[in-house]
């Protein structure tokens, strides 16, 4: 990244820190003016959600440790990297969102997190292993399509 | 975090008026009180739920499965559950997650507890379950 900037912060395992994510995604995106307010806004629910299952990551394995979260900002993209102490997962074996008319799409009340984070983030990388995760989410200014890496 | 749920009774309907973030640190508030509110109408009444979503700030996947549960439970015991929202973000989140063709959605309130979808989907899903679980 050129000219970039960054701030790290940690926060507890808890829900309630949440909304001070996304405020902090907010006041990234609001770095660079040419970012819309849909990017921002499809931004927010994609840090959101990667945030939340870090917390979910962390209660499943009762750790105390801390999240840990990176913003970088550079001329062309804004990236949040949230990394977490739980027991990992297997990305590739999420299971698909069912279509509407399925009957099981109604028991599917879970599992739209990373879905989310794929479709409104321009990029997402994850890498998880016993050890925890690291979710690597990117919104590029001026740009508005999805790539995918796990 | 502002949450906040206001029910009211509108032409047979249990209204609920959310306002505010519904994610994980709101949906186990939010989930009691759709609960508590289907719960209040059975066994007598078929729970008839229209949930305004035009003052929510901000929801997730929490919320969505929150609606998707209370939806399951809902059918599950015969009733209907219809959303009102208005807000574009909103609507784009309903449409990739396709919630849209499952429940049916309304501009208003008004036309939720009076009119029908003008685009109803075919949501019968006479198997869901009806648990205790949203």
């Amino acid at each position: 990244m050129n000219n970039s900037s960054s701030f790290d912060i940690e926060i507890t395992a808890r829900a309630k820190y949440l909304s001070l994510v996304r405020s902090l995604v907010e006041e990234a995106a609001e770095t660079k003016t040419s970012l819309s307010r849909t990017q921002v806004e499809d931004f927010k629910v994609a840090v959101s959600e990667a945030t939340t299952n870090a917390i979910e990551a962390h209660a499943r394995a009762s750790s105390d440790e801390t999240i840990k979260i990176r913003c970088t900002v550079d001329s062309e993209r804004v990236e949040f990297r949230i990394a977490d102490k739980g027991c990992g997962f297997y990305p590739d074996q999420i299971q698909p969102l069912p279509e509407p008319d399925d009957p099981d799409r109604l028991t599917f009340e879970r599992g739209l997190g990373i879905y989310l984070m794929k479709v409104l983030a321009d990029e997402v990388e994850i890498q998880s292993n016993k050890n925890g995760t690291e979710v690597t989410l990117v919104i590029q200014v001026g740009k508005s399509n999805t790539a995918v890496t796990e | 975090m502002d949450f906040n749920v206001i029910v009211a009774s509108q032409n047979g309907w249990e209204v609920l008026s959310i306002s505010g973030e519904i994610d994980m640190a709101t949906a186990p508030q939010f989930r009691k009180q759709l609960l508590d509110t289907i719960n209040a109408s059975l066994p007598t009444i078929t729970p008839k739920l229209v949930l305004n979503l035009t003052s929510v700030d901000f929801i997730d996947s929490t919320g969505l499965g929150v609606l998707l549960g209370a939806t399951k439970r809902v059918r599950g015991a015969g009733g209907d559950i219809r959303l009102v929202q208005n807000n574009p973000r909103l609507a784009e989140l309903l449409a990739m997650t396709r919630l849209d063709q499952i429940i049916d959605v309304f501009a208003s309130v008004a036309e939720a507890t009076e009119g029908a979808a003008a685009d109803a989907p075919s949501n019968t899903n006479s198997d869901a379950s009806t648990g205790n679980d949203l």
